[in-house]
């Protein structure tokens, strides 16, 4: 067992750690330890500011002195040292402010310099009550200050960015703030500039610090300087409860910490999970919510003569089961990325046990046969590697995956491995990305389409290579089937890396077409047999489902009556125009739902949904690792979770759901054990002919109009701009000076035009951010450029 | 009295031109470079060594033993960084020396790139100096055109680049790793050691950093030899060295001595303190050296004899404050100066001298509080010794020693204002009839 090794391994001796004495108490810690975070090992805190584990010692505040009566050469410091910059040795001696009033004093003198110029302003700052620096002054400085004259002040505040505000006499000077910048996000757009006691942290005047992780210094800033405009006086730390919970918005699965005050989530802070995001988080985690969003759905809705008018509960359940009867087993389910796992397993209960299909899926978003194959082969309940895994590697090689985009804590671990380790990172994409660029990565050009022979270009690979696959191979065919086919042959491992964070959940839940809870194939009888008696149920169905986009087909061809739609935006499909057409031509449209959207609008039946701060339950991240969603308050208005109102339809359906809690579900989940049966074969599809003329590349950016984050007009301020990316040539061959119009099936998109030297011939990049001028293509498809004029200015 | 002197570096400071190559050479320069040149790289560093020549800006580290710290087994280029950042309060050796004699430092470079098996030196200039800069491009473009620098210098085969690069005017780049930080292209703060800069200094690689004094001295020693280094100073502290003296003295200005001469010596050679006054106080090697009294007039200006007493050698810049002098007045200035030059990394430092200035300012105008005394003490203890760099160490130095020898005159800033004590108009040095 797991423990069991855990146990054995604390025992056993280690002949490298370094021994030394510390306030008279013997301790052994690895070589290379810092004084300070030995001390820690006997329960010694030494006070610091300056100090960060996860930061590169800098020595700048000074506040960690210690006593060193012997440096284990046998002759002593003469004066105190800093704790947090000096390694241990064999046999030396440190006494901290415990036992030595030596450090003591100095410790207490190092304080009371840095109160001097600090304003004081407890009572009115927001750090007030969290504050490290309140603390140890509390803690370890004196209780009177001995200066009685002029303090530094400034104008206050500056805006570093549209989200992070510095109230510059606060500041103590640590720079923990640009030394994260710097190390580990690779962000340096925050710096000490002047000098002295006039020494400030400040940005070059053209240049905000707009970072996808500015809201990290926030957190770690050891005074009141930094605050985010989200945040800023909106509550106390006293009057806030917190709670452990899981990031709701990529696949990461970083740890929050959740504040709440009146039943409203007031800010999150990144948690401590040293096995995933280390003590960060990305801006879209940290300040994007919905909880306190006025437009929440708080009722259900019925449409009544062509209108949604709001409905009672029972009301609401009557229409829809009425609605799902008429359609019989012609209906689909969709669920989007943002279920727990608990919710996931009732969806994909109530499509197959309750409706009576297999017309399910969770993937809003382009997809391909192809994946779903792959899924069922290599992803879908089995073990995934691990970050731990990544930490190992001696190389990455990304596919169709910037993860500074798409898994922002990803790229701080890969970041870190490449900083600390020299991780070799290859990334098969168009061009070097801004985030690629900060991952020191091998550009392996290759226009979409063309990553599967790049990919098989790289013939050295070996089982010290990860490669890591984005869900937006699903769009570029035959790109899954070589990544499964390199790794079989290389013996290089291979991690799906989905967007959502409730992808791995619904796909082990089996919110797939053809796969059942467990990655059980739902072709398998056995598979079957044994879903449906873990369910209660005589049988499954056995026929083939249908995938997200083609149940939008069958909607509007009439074959499939009606459709139950979960956190779906048309918009985040590969073709939201005929999402749109399938909906409104859809008999019954049922949509489970917390704000407004494109699909509530088409429906005939809405019910609200509680949002994930308002549940408790999982999410299963890319690894996947079960992580918990904490309940952090319960929701005021009558919003059920998504498990509760499928149990209630299900109820009235006559063919009960088994589950209605997060807990029964959870517990049904495992029952079901991982499918150790026979899998899809692993998908074998060629990739296609290089498209002709222009292709179209694109990722979505991190901080975009998606639905999580739609309100948060700082954080979407610090977003960046949108842009058209061509090769020099290309942009010559085009006549592409300032401005272009990118256009394909009828859409069309005009953004400024960025020549990039590394751009592969004949491709243009667009940020395939949703919202209404997204173009409806996937990457790999032409798409027509033209040059824009601007008529009627001066020259003209 | 003059025999006291051992003119070698300002022997030829006099004459018309000394700073160009022709002259430098009609008096024997670039002798040493040809002859280094033949030398076995370890036996120049022997010769240095041997000859006992220890670092001239100040710490006084034996300089040979700097240049055989670099690890030869590093891949990475090995760099030769002179530091020509002279800017602390009374301190006045380098710049004169460089704008009379700027090819006895380019000379100096070569002979220690090629003990150090480097090929790219650094001149980290102060930048408010535009004359002394413009005489050294111009000694290194001479230079140049003699083929000394450059590609097979002196047709040895060997090659040194040398260029020379103007500060942005902070004391702070004086020391070595902020100095460092700054030719880089940064801001110059120090950094943490280790790595010291033998190891990693200049781009992560082995560099050597040296004060223009040290390596203008070894083409001397290359030349006369290490016998003759060492005939001259005392026992620890061998060969001759550039005294400044400023202030109130008669004749001020630079005095080339070998080490261990007294400051009563000086003082002759410079003709005594202004007339009509004496001596009260004065500071051994610049404003971060604990200063001193006529009691020590005769301890042997040497790295030994400063120490005995409590002070260090440092830049041997003898400031000189005769008895008109306030020395809160004094000390209030020198604190100032270091608060306005500290850059800001460590706290005792930005915080202390703050708060520093603000006390002695009491102190001079005469509205200190009864204890305030002690307290500044206090907080120059919980200043020196740390703080981040030897920055702060020289702020405090000056405000202990001035306490310990002229406690009085502080406690009367409870009471008095110092220019009651010492109208200010009486120590000026220089009359300011008509100036307005």
């Amino acid at each position: 067992m797991s423990v069991d090794a855990k146990t054995s391994a604390e025992v056993q001796p280690r002949p490298d750690l370094v021994n030394l004495t510390i306030d008279g108490v013997p301790v052994s810690v690895p070589k290379g330890t810092l004084i300070i975070r030995a001390a820690e090992m006997i329960g010694t805190n030494i006070p610091r500011f300056c100090d960060h584990p996860l930061l590169d010692p800098v020595g700048a505040c000074r506040q960690c002195m210690v006593d060193i009566p012997d440096a284990g050469n046998g002759r002593g410091f003469p004066k105190p040292q800093a704790s947090c910059t000096m390694p241990v040795a064999e046999g030396m001696v440190v006494n901290t402010q415990v036992t030595s009033e030596v450090a003591k004093k100095a410790q207490q003198g190092i304080m009371e310099f840095l109160l001097i110029n600090h304003p004081l302003d407890c009572p009115i700052c927001d750090k007030g009550g969290e504050c490290p620096l309140q603390n140890q002054a509390l803690s370890h400085g004196r209780g009177e200050s001995r200066f009685g004259g002029l303090k530094r002040t400034f104008p206050k505040p500056v805006n570093v960015s549209a989200q992070i505000l510095l109230d510059r006499e606060r500041c103590v000077l640590c720079a923990r703030c640009t030394r994260f910048s710097e190390q580990i996000s690779g962000d340096p757009f925050i710096a000490l500039v002047e000098r002295g006691a006039l020494q400030q942290v400040g940005i070059y005047e053209q240049d905000p610090y707009e970072s996808y992780f500015s809201g990290n210094v926030v957190q770690i800033c050891p005074v009141g300087a930094l605050t985010s405009a989200a945040y800023r006086f909106q509550s106390r730390p006293f009057d806030l409860v917190s709670t452990t919970t899981t990031c709701e918005h990529c696949a990461a699965g970083c740890e929050l910490r959740t504040d709440h005050r009146h039943h409203q989530v007031k800010r999150r802070l990144a948690g401590n999970n040293p096995a995933i995001n280390e003590e960060w988080n990305c801006d879209k985690g940290r300040f994007g919510f919905v909880s306190a969003r006025e437009d929440r759905l708080k009722y259900p809705l019925v449409r009544r003569d062509g209108v949604l008018k709001p409905a009672s509960w029972p009301e609401a359940i009557d229409a829809a089961v009425e609605g799902l009867k008429k359609a019989g087993e012609a209906v689909g389910v969709q669920t989007g990325g943002r279920l727990t796992v608990e919710n996931a397993l009732g969806y994909s209960r109530f499509a197959r046990a309750v409706l009576g299909t297999n017309n399910i899926d969770f993937r809003s978003r382009p997809s391909s046969d192809e994946e779903a194959q792959f899924l069922g082969a290599f992803v879908a309940g089995r073990a995934q590697l691990r970050y731990s895994d990544l930490d190992a590697a001696k190389r990455v090689v990304l596919v169709a995956f910037e993860p500074e985009d798409e898994m922002p804590i990803a790229f701080l671990r890969l970041r870190k491995l490449v900083r600390k380790q020299g991780l070799r990172v290859q990334t098969i994409a168009p061009f070097a990305s801004v985030g690629s660029r900060k991952l020191s990565a091998e550009l392996i050009a290759a226009a979409p389409g063309g990553e599967a022979a790049a990919l098989e270009s790289l013939t050295d690979l070996d089982g010290s290579a990860i490669i890591l696959v984005g869900e937006r191979a699903a769009t570029l065919p035959g790109l899954l089937s070589t990544v499964a086919r390199v790794a079989d042959s290389t013996g290089a491992r291979v991690a799906w890396m989905p967007r959502r964070a409730g992808d791995k959940g619904a796909l082990d839940a089996g919110c797939l077409p053809g796969l059942l809870p467990g990655g059980r194939p739902v072709t398998d009888v056995a598979a079957r047999v044994d879903v449906a008696s873990a369910w209660g149920v005589d049988s499954l169905p056995a026929g083939p489902g249908l995938a997200a986009d083609e149940q939008f087909a069958a909607l509007a061809a009439g074959t499939l009556k009606a459709v139950v739609v979960a956190g779906v935006e048309p918009g985040d499909l590969a073709d939201p125009a005929a999402a749109l057409a399938g909906l409104e031509a859809a008999d019954f449209v049922v949509s489970i739902e917390q704000r407004p959207s494109e699909v509530t609008e088409r429906a005939d039946v809405v019910f609200p949904a509680a949002l994930v701060e308002e549940q408790s339950g999982h999410f299963r991240n890319w690894e996947g690792q079960d992580l918990t969603v904490g309940l952090v308050t319960t929701a005021t208005q009558t919003p059920f979770t998504d498990l509760r109102i499928l149990a209630a339809l299900a109820d009235a359906l006559g063919k009960p759901l088994g589950m209605r809690t997060p807990a029964a579900a959870w517990t049904a989940f495992h029952e079901l054990q991982d499918w150790d049966g026979g899998r899809p074969a692993a998908p074998a599809v060629a990739p296609a002919a290089a498209g002709e003329g222009l292709v179209l590349a694109g990722w979505r950016e991190l901080l975009d109009a998606s639905r999580g984050n739609d309100g948060e007009i700082a954080l979407r301020a610090t977003a960046r701009r949108p842009v058209l990316r061509v090769s020099p040539a290309t942009a010559e061959r085009l006549g592409l000076d300032e401005v272009a119009r990118v256009a394909a099936n009828g859409r069309e998109l005009v953004l400024p035009v960025v020549v990039t030297a590394d751009m592969v011939d004949d491709v243009v990049w667009a940020p395939l951010n949703p919202g209404e001028d997204r173009l409806a293509v996937v990457p790999g498809r032409p798409v027509a450029v033209t040059a824009v004029t601007f008529e009627g200015g001066e020259d003209a | 009295m003059t025999d006291l002197l051992t003119p070698v570096l300002s022997e030829h400071w006099g004459e018309q031109g000394s700073w160009k190559l022709s002259r430098y050479e009609a008096t024997g320069g670039y002798r040493a470079a040809r002859k280094a040149m033949a030398m076995d790289p370890a036996d120049i560093i022997a010769t240095v060594k041997d000859a006992g020549l220890r670092g001239r800006g100040g710490a006084g580290f034996p300089t040979g033993m700097k240049w055989s710290f670099v690890p030869q087994d590093n891949p990475n280029p090995k760099y030769l960084v002179v530091n020509a950042d002279e800017s602390e309060p009374g301190t006045c050796k380098d710049m004169p020396l460089l704008l009379a004699n700027p090819h006895s430092l380019v000379e100096g470079i070569i002979i220690a790139c090629r003990a150090i098996n480097s090929h790219q030196a650094f001149i980290y200039c102060r930048g408010e100096v535009l004359h002394v800069i413009r005489r050294l491009q111009q000694a290194v473009r001479e230079a140049y055109a003699a083929g000394y620098l450059g590609r097979n210098v002196f047709g040895s085969g060997y090659d040194v680049d040398l260029i020379v690069h103007a500060g942005a005017g902070a004391y702070i780049c004086g020391e070595e790793t902020a100095l460092l930080d700054s030719l880089e292209g940064r801001r110059g703060q120090p950094r943490l050691r280790p790595p010291f800069p033998a190891v990693a200094g200049l781009y992560a690689s082995p560099t050597v950093v040296n004060n223009v004094e040290s390596i203008a001295s070894v083409p001397s020693i290359i030349e006369h030899g290490k016998d003759w280094f060492q005939s001259m100073g005392t026992e620890k502290s061998k060969g001759y060295t550039i005294y400044s003296l400023s202030g109130h003295v008669a004749n001020p200005g630079q005095f080339e001595a070998p080490m261990g001469i007294t400051m009563r010596q000086l003082l002759e050679l410079a003709g005594g303190i202004r007339a009509g006054h004496e001596l009260k106080f004065f500071t051994p090697g610049g404003s971060s050296t604990p200063i001193l009294t006529p009691e020590h007039l005769d301890v042997p200006l040497d790295y030994e004899g400063m120490a005995s007493v409590g002070t260090m050698l440092g830049t041997k810049a003898l400031q000189c404050f005769d008895d008109t002098t306030s020395v809160v007045r004094t000390t209030l200035r020198f604190v100032e100066f270091y608060k306005h030059e500290s850059c800001g990394k460590c706290t005792p430092c930005r915080e202390g001298s703050w708060w520093l200035v603000q006390l002695l300012m009491r102190f001079e105008q005469g509205t200190a509080q009864e204890g305030d005394v002690d307290k500044l003490l206090d907080i120059c203890e919980q200043i020196g010794g740390k703080s981040f760099c030897a920055l702060a160490d020289g702020a405090v130095a000056c405000v202990t020693s001035a306490v310990r020898h002229f406690r009085e005159e502080f406690e009367q800033g409870y009471h008095t204002p110092a220019w009651e004590l010492f109208p200010y108009e009486k120590s000026a040095l220089f009359a300011q009839e008509g100036a307005k």
